[in-house]
Formats: C-alpha cells, sequence, structure tokens
C-alpha cells in the first residue's frame, strides 16, 4: 500500500509552429482512482501527456503534486515523481532482441548503476518476475521480446513502470491493437493496480464502451480545451459525443452532384493476409463517392493498402466491370485501373527529392517514353505544365523539388500524378490530412471532376464532418472490418461516430 | 524542440557558400590543383604521354565504378565488383588457352556467366532480404573462391600446363589483347561511361533506378515493380564489372590470383566522389569517370614522386573517407 496522492496540472499552455494545441487546461488525477481521458484525433490528449511524462519542456503553467508545486521538464523529473507513462507506439520502447527482464529492468539497469559495471543477472531476473507477478504476466524472463504478442509487449512496458516506485500510470490507447479477451486482461489489471496498489490511472482511448466499463472519472477534451470534467456515471453515450465534438466550425463544401451509373467495383469477403482486413465486401459504383470511416486504427489505411496490392491479400474477390482483377502488387493494380493516394505523404505518395515534373509523371511514364525506352522530355513537361495549371499547384516551375512545395501543394502533386493514367477507381487515404482549408477546397473539386468522369472513388478518412460533405454513401469500419453502411443523407455524424466507437444503436 | 529548430530561418552565411561551392566543384578543382602541382614539380608527369597513361591506368577502375554506380542508384551496393571481375579473367583466358576459342565466343560466354553472380546477387538481396552490403560481402568471398577452384590455385598464362598436367595449347588472340592498349582501353571506357550516362539520365528505366533508390516505398506505391529494377540495377553491374575484367584480361594477358580484388577500394571511392561532382548529389556516370581521373591523377603523381607503391593506400583510403565524408555530410543536411 503507498499512501494516496493527488496530482493537479492548472493552466497548462503549450504551442507548436502554427498550433496551440493546449489552452489553459486543468487536470487532475488520484491515486486509487482509474480517470479516462478522451477527445477527437488532435484534441490534445497524447500533447498533455507527454507534458505530464516530461516530453516537451516549453509549455506554460504549473504542476502540483500534493499540493505542493512542482517543475517537470524532462522524462527524470516525472519518474522522480513516480509517473510513468506507456507511450502509444510499444515497438519503439521495447528492445526486440533482449529478454523480457532485461526490457523490464532497463530503467533501473540506465540510471541506478552509477559506478556498478557488473550486472547481477539472478538478481535481475528474480526482481523482474516480483513485478511480473504484480502485473499477473507468466512468462519465462528470458524469453525475448520480439517473439512476445502485442498484448505481453505491453503489459511488459506496464511492468516496467512499475519496477521504480509508480503513484501514477498513463495508459495512452493501449487497447487499440488487443483483441477483446486482451482488452480484458488489461482492465484486470489496471483495477488491481487502482483498487489494490493505489496507483493512479490515466485511460486514453476512443473506444467508447470501454470508458464506460472501467473508468469512474473522465476529462474530455477539444480542440485543446477542457469542455468536461466529472464523473463517468452521469454521461450516456451520445452525450460523451456531444462533448467531444461539439459545434464544429467546419466549412461546408458543396458535393459536386453526378449521376450514378452502374456498379463498377466490387469487393467480396476480401480479407488481408494478416488480418488487418477482416471479411470486407464493399461496391463502388461509377460516378460514385464512397466514403471509408472510422477511428484511427480500424483498418482503413491497411483497406486501402490492400485493394491496391500494397498489402497481401489472403481470400476474397475483387471485381472491376465485373471482370476479376488478379491484384498481386501494386504494379498490377496500377496496370489494371486502380490508383492509390496514400496516407503517408512525404514517405509515400512523393518523392520529396525529385522536382514536380518527375513526380507528376511517375506512373504514367510510359505514355512518355518512346520505343527504344527513351524519356521524351518536352512531352512529358508540356502534360506537368497542364497538370499544375488545372490542379493550381503553386511552384515557381515545374522543376521545383517537391520538398520545397506547401503541404497542399505536395499532395496535389500526390493526387495529380494519377491523373494522366486513366485509373478507373481511384482509392484516397486521409487526403486532407495536414492540408490547408484552400488546398482542400482544390482536392475536393478535383475528386469532383473524377466522379463527373464516371470513375469509381474511395475516400478513406476519420474526419467525420469531411466524408459526410463529399460521399454519396458511407462505410463505417471498426476493428477492421466494416461495421456499417449508410447513405450519407441519412447520416449523423453521432451516429457514425457511435459505430466508429463500436457502440450500436440497440 | 526539433518543431522550433526547423522555424528558424536559415540565412545563407559566408561558409555555407563557400561548402557549396566545394561540395560541387571541389572535385573538379582538385583535379586542377593536382595537375598543376604535379606538373610544376616533374617535368616528367606534364608530357602528353603521361596524361595517356593516366586515361589508360584509370580504364578498368572506371569500368568496374560505373557497375557500382549501378547498383548505388536503387540505394544498393555492389561489393562483389572486384570478384566479378577476377572471375572474368579467369573465365575469359581459360577460354583461350584451355579451348582455343576466338575472341568473340570467350568474351560474350564469359560475360554471360559472370551474370550467374548478379543472379545470387539479387536472390539474396531481394527475395531474401538480406542487407546489400553483407549479401554481396558474401558473394565476393564466394566467387573470389569459384574463380581460384576453376582455375585450380588462381593463375591460367599461355602455354602453362592444367593443373592436372594436361598440356595447353590455346593462344590468347592478338586482337584480344589489342583490348587492353591505348586508345582502344581508353574509347572503350569513355563509350561505356557514355552508354551509361545516356541509359541512366534519358531513359524510362533509368528514371526508375533513381526513384527506387530515392524512396522504395513510394516508387512501390506509385506502381514500378520496384524488385525488377533491383534485379536489373545488380545485373547491369555485374555485366560491367564483367567488362572490367575482360579488359583487364586483354591488358596482363593472364589470370592472376584476385586480379580484380586491388580494383574494387579505387572503385568505390570513384563512384562515391562522383556523387557530388557538379552538385547532381546523386549516383552518377559523368561523375564516376571525374572520380576516377581524380584517384588516377594522385596515384600516378605520387607514384612518380616516388612514394612507395604500399603507402599509397594510405591516401587513397583517406580520399576515400573524403568522398563518403562530403556525400553523407550533406545528406544529413
Amino acid at each position: 500500500m503507498q499512501p494516496k496522492h493527488k496530482l493537479e496540472m492548472k493552466a497548462i499552455s503549450i504551442e507548436f509552429p502554427g498550433v496551440k494545441a493546449l489552452k489553459t487546461v486543468d487536470f487532475a488525477i488520484e491515486s486509487g482512482k482509474i480517470h479516462a481521458l478522451v477527445g477527437a484525433n488532435g484534441a490534445g490528449k497524447s500533447t498533455l501527456m507527454k507534458i505530464l511524462g516530461g516530453a516537451y519542456n516549453h509549455y506554460t503553467g504549473r504542476i502540483y503534486f500534493d499540493g505542493e508545486a512542482i517543475d517537470i521538464r524532462n522524462p527524470r523529473d516525472a519518474k522522480a515523481l513516480g509517473i510513468d507513462v506507456v507511450y502509444q507506439e510499444v515497438d519503439t520502447a521495447l528492445v526486440p532482441y533482449l529478454t523480457v527482464a532485461e526490457n523490464i529492468m532497463i530503467d533501473v539497469m540506465a540510471n541506478e548503476m552509477k559506478g556498478k559495471h557488473f550486472i547481477s543477472w539472478g538478481k535481475l531476473h528474480k526482481t523482474a518476475r516480483t513485478v511480473m507477478k504484480r502485473v499477473g504476466i507468466e512468462l519465462d524472463t528470458h524469453t525475448l521480446v520480439q517473439d512476445l504478442s502485442l498484448a505481453d509487449k505491453q503489459l511488459v512496458l506496464i511492468a516496467r513502470a512499475l519496477v521504480t516506485n509508480t503513484n501514477f500510470l498513463v495508459l495512452d490507447e493501449p487497447t487499440a491493437p488487443l483483441s477483446q479477451t486482451e482488452t480484458e486482461e488489461l482492465f484486470r489489471l489496471m483495477r488491481d493496480l487502482a483498487q489494490n496498489q493505489d496507483v493512479g490511472v490515466v485511460f486514453i482511448s476512443h473506444r467508447l464502451p470501454e470508458i464506460f466499463e472501467v473508468c469512474e472519472t473522465i476529462t474530455i477534451l477539444r480542440d485543446g480545451n477542457v469542455v468536461a470534467d466529472q464523473k463517468v456515471e452521469s454521461l450516456t453515450q451520445h452525450k460523451l459525443i456531444e462533448l467531444m465534438l461539439g459545434r464544429r466550425f467546419e466549412e461546408a463544401y458543396p458535393k459536386i452532384q453526378v449521376p450514378i451509373g452502374d456498379t463498377l467495383f466490387q469487393v467480396e469477403n476480401l480479407n488481408e493476409a494478416s488480418g488487418k482486413v477482416n471479411n470486407v465486401s464493399l461496391n463502388v459504383r461509377a460516378g460514385e463517392v464512397v466514403g471509408v470511416t472510422g477511428l484511427v486504427g480500424a483498418g482503413k489505411t491497411e483497406l486501402c493498402k490492400t485493394l491496391f496490392g500494397a498489402h497481401d491479400i489472403e481470400s476474397g474477390t475483387i471485381t472491376l466491370h465485373g471482370r476479376e482483377l488478379k491484384i498481386t502488387s501494386p504494379h498490377a493494380a496500377v496496370q489494371q485501373g486502380v490508383a492509390l493516394v496514400p496516407e503517408e505523404r512525404r514517405k509515400e505518395g512523393i518523392l520529396v527529392d525529385e522536382s514536380v515534373v518527375v513526380n507528376l509523371t511517375l506512373p504514367s511514364l510510359e505514355h512518355f517514353t518512346s520505343q527504344a525506352g527513351f524519356v521524351n522530355t518536352n512531352a512529358e513537361r508540356k502534360a506537368a505544365v497542364g497538370l499544375i495549371d488545372d490542379l493550381g499547384i503553386v511552384t515557381p516551375n515545374e522543376n521545383q523539388k517537391v520538398a520545397y512545395l506547401s503541404g497542399g501543394n505536395q499532395q496535389k502533386v500526390a493526387v495529380g500524378k494519377w491523373l494522366i493514367t486513366d485509373a478507373e477507381i481511384y482509392i484516397f487515404d486521409e487526403p486532407t490530412k495536414g492540408v490547408d482549408v484552400g488546398a482542400k477546397r482544390d482536392i475536393f473539386e478535383l475528386i469532383g471532376g473524377l466522379a463527373k468522369k464516371g470513375k469509381g472513388i474511395i475516400y478513406a478518412s476519420s474526419e467525420i464532418p469531411e466524408i459526410l460533405d463529399i460521399s454519396d454513401r458511407i462505410y463505417v469500419m471498426y476493428d477492421y472490418t466494416i461495421v456499417k453502411e449508410f447513405e450519407t443523407t441519412e447520416a449523423t455524424e453521432e451516429e457514425i461516430l457511435l459505430y466508429s466507437a463500436g457502440g450500436n444503436n440497440s | 524542440m526539433t518543431i522550433q529548430t526547423t522555424h528558424a530561418t536559415k540565412k545563407k552565411s559566408t561558409l555555407t557558400v563557400i561548402v557549396d561551392f566545394l561540395s560541387k566543384w571541389g572535385t573538379i578543382l582538385t583535379i586542377f590543383i593536382l595537375l598543376a602541382f604535379f606538373s610544376l614539380t616533374m617535368p616528367a608527369f606534364r608530357t602528353p604521354s603521361n596524361m595517356v597513361t593516366i586515361m589508360r591506368s584509370i580504364s578498368i577502375v572506371t569500368v568496374i565504378a560505373i557497375g557500382i554506380t549501378v547498383s548505388l542508384t536503387v540505394d544498393g551496393f555492389d561489393l562483389s565488383v572486384g570478384s566479378v571481375a577476377t572471375f572474368a579473367v579467369a573465365l575469359v583466358i581459360s577460354f583461350f588457352v584451355w579451348h582455343g576459342w576466338g575472341t568473340l565466343p570467350a568474351i560474350i560466354v564469359a560475360l554471360l556467366v559472370t551474370l550467374s553472380v548478379a543472379a545470387i546477387n539479387s536472390f539474396l538481396i531481394v527475395k531474401l532480404k538480406i542487407f546489400d552490403l553483407l549479401a554481396t560481402l558474401a558473394t565476393m568471398f564466394i566467387f573470389e573462391g569459384v574463380a581460384m577452384t576453376y582455375t585450380g590455385g588462381g593463375s591460367i598464362s599461355q602455354g602453362m600446363p592444367r593443373v592436372d598436367g594436361t598440356p595447353t595449347m590455346g593462344k590468347i588472340p592478338g586482337d584480344f589483347r589489342l583490348i587492353g592498349q591505348s586508345p582502344y582501353i581508353i574509347i572503350i571506357m569513355l563509350v561505356i561511361v557514355a552508354l551509361v550516362h545516356i541509359f541512366l539520365s534519358y531513359t524510362k528505366h533509368g528514371r526508375y533506378l533513381y526513384i527506387v533508390g530515392g524512396n522504395r516505398e513510394a516508387a512501390r506505391l506509385s506502381g514500378i515493380p520496384v524488385n525488377r529494377y533491383r534485379t536489373l540495377a545488380y545485373f547491369l553491374s555485374a555485366l560491367l564489372a564483367g567488362m572490367g575484367g575482360i579488359i583487364l584480361a586483354a591488358r596482363i594477358g593472364s589470370a592472376q590470383v584476385n586480379a580484380g580484388g586491388g580494383y574494387l577500394m579505387p572503385a568505390v571511392a570513384a563512384a562515391f566522389i562522383g556523387y557530388s561532382v557538379a552538385g547532381v548529389k546523386k549516383p552518377n556516370a559523368v561523375g564516376t569517370l571525374v572520380g576516377a581521373i581524380l584517384v588516377g591523377v594522385l596515384e600516378n603523381g605520387l607514384i612518380m614522386a616516388s612514394v612507395p607503391y604500399y603507402s599509397l593506400n594510405i591516401i587513397k583510403g583517406l580520399v576515400l573517407a573524403i568522398a563518403l565524408a562530403i556525400t553523407y555530410y550533406r545528406k544529413n543536411d
């Protein structure tokens, strides 16, 4: 049993170039409680917890520990107070080729071995075993971390946090990659820590049912502000979503109305090799914009990549114009009329070190190549200049390196490069991520233009207002599968979010 | 914190301007400084015949370095080029001496057989996903050994009986020996540089190679058959290394133990020096030629200044270190 503690963050603000991520936020937790921290993407949850964990030092505001003003400016400060944050990306925090024991004891080895040079392996494994018992992991301490399941890795991280004296434990979306039973196991541990070991647990999750299941109190963030701080039991799922979304000042984009034709693209019972797409069936008609939405980690990106052949298909059929496609690689997908604008623009969509011309003509270079294989640079340049004009890409000239363009213009390049290829199906994965309002409008117009030409469009995004603006029909994903289909005219943001979060209306 | 630093305004200081200029033109400037220095200090250096000697001496290095250059375009690295050259030497000489073949069939068959190295390299790198440097390190040893085993110890020369005592009757044809003499050797080198330059800069395939090297995932998601182009790069590098071996065989007229091994280091240096020439910042054929000239001039001048041959590696190693420093220092900007 540890003494009870109270941690308060008062008037915390932090700014990053161009964004005020947190605006005078108050946040408090106590020993022995499980406290939920929720908010839409970009609301500031992770930022707030990173401040608590000492990852940033340029914030303003004060932090009090048991009423006493303290300073957390680096991870060491946080550790000294017994604050441990288990971040979302489990794999970045673990050393895969070391054993469970070594990973658990890594902080001890790094910080508490001053002047010592030899490791006592017996003691190391023994201490690790004691902590693991507390956490309830049954593993051989000699197992290599790379051989563990994701759920076990998470438990190892929690065990690592508990090796040193832990008063507060922050779990940033721990359940996103876990199965139902693994999640239950984690909840059991969280309750045990809170009730029997007096640890204060902060639980970040997008999944509403989970919050109602394990949390006592809740703080809701919206656009860097606290909009609610109360007991969970006084909330309903619908009320919570309303608070999370608030009244959004999203600029509305008029959808370009296009007559919708026959079914163009049909996907039946699609499964991805590693299970990241689970039995998905969908269809797209000519001229139709089909929205695919869901929370981060619901499997939208995986679905897009699988349809494009960038992930291996395990089973299922994909047909275009009633003809079955053999999508074995992105190369095959492009040959058969499927194009993808990937989510990670700078990593996957464009070549930042190449010029605008080279980027724009990349998938269609064959159109500008002679029999002998020589590139007709004149024709290539002309086509690129044409696209730059059509799409309104702001660049001094077509030979500018793409690295020097703004995010919105880079995105136009990432989209524009597919326009010469004459694909039939265009898949967009989060096309407006990191794009300003003006460029967003241009991209929407471009998508409208494609629909007008009778192309089929799959538009994946977790920005629900956007999906509502642009799509004709919406599929909602949860846990790597489609859980709901809406006609856009009959869908509301609230209802979509409910299904995205694993809820339902029954 | 990193976000803040990226926001810091970048002013071009005098220092950056100088560094920029040197990283673009430093190589060519260095060549001229070396030429001037050696010419002033040693009258024998500045004779036209010595200039021809330099060009002749760099031919083999250049051709092998062009092979490395092609492997670098896909962000790979072919360390096995030296052994490929050795293997090609052994094959072509054996065809002449042991089997009495004519020039053309011997060259063609030797090149085709050396491509087996490329097949193994690309299998290891593309299919088994072994890190390129390590995969080609393995094949480097394997084919050094294959060449030795095949020849029964490493050397074959005209009139020398085979290991089992069989006398050999074949002669090395005179027209084959011409390949190794100037001006032909220099012309062949220049033609190869020109062809590879055209291939890399003006064809679709060249463009794709660079794109694959620049960002493999983006290339893949643009529909480029990435593995096919990576394989192509290793086949071209082996083919060019094989050609280097053929020229080497013509030059020395016999097969020697690990004959091509010594060309690896200067070739790597030439290819990396070539990165930055004229600010291309990519592996490129012309830059590689310039790099080879730099290495050749340095070597020739130093030998003439009676620096012992066994100390030359110190200088050549330093040149490589500087070339790498320039390449990677700029990359991390």
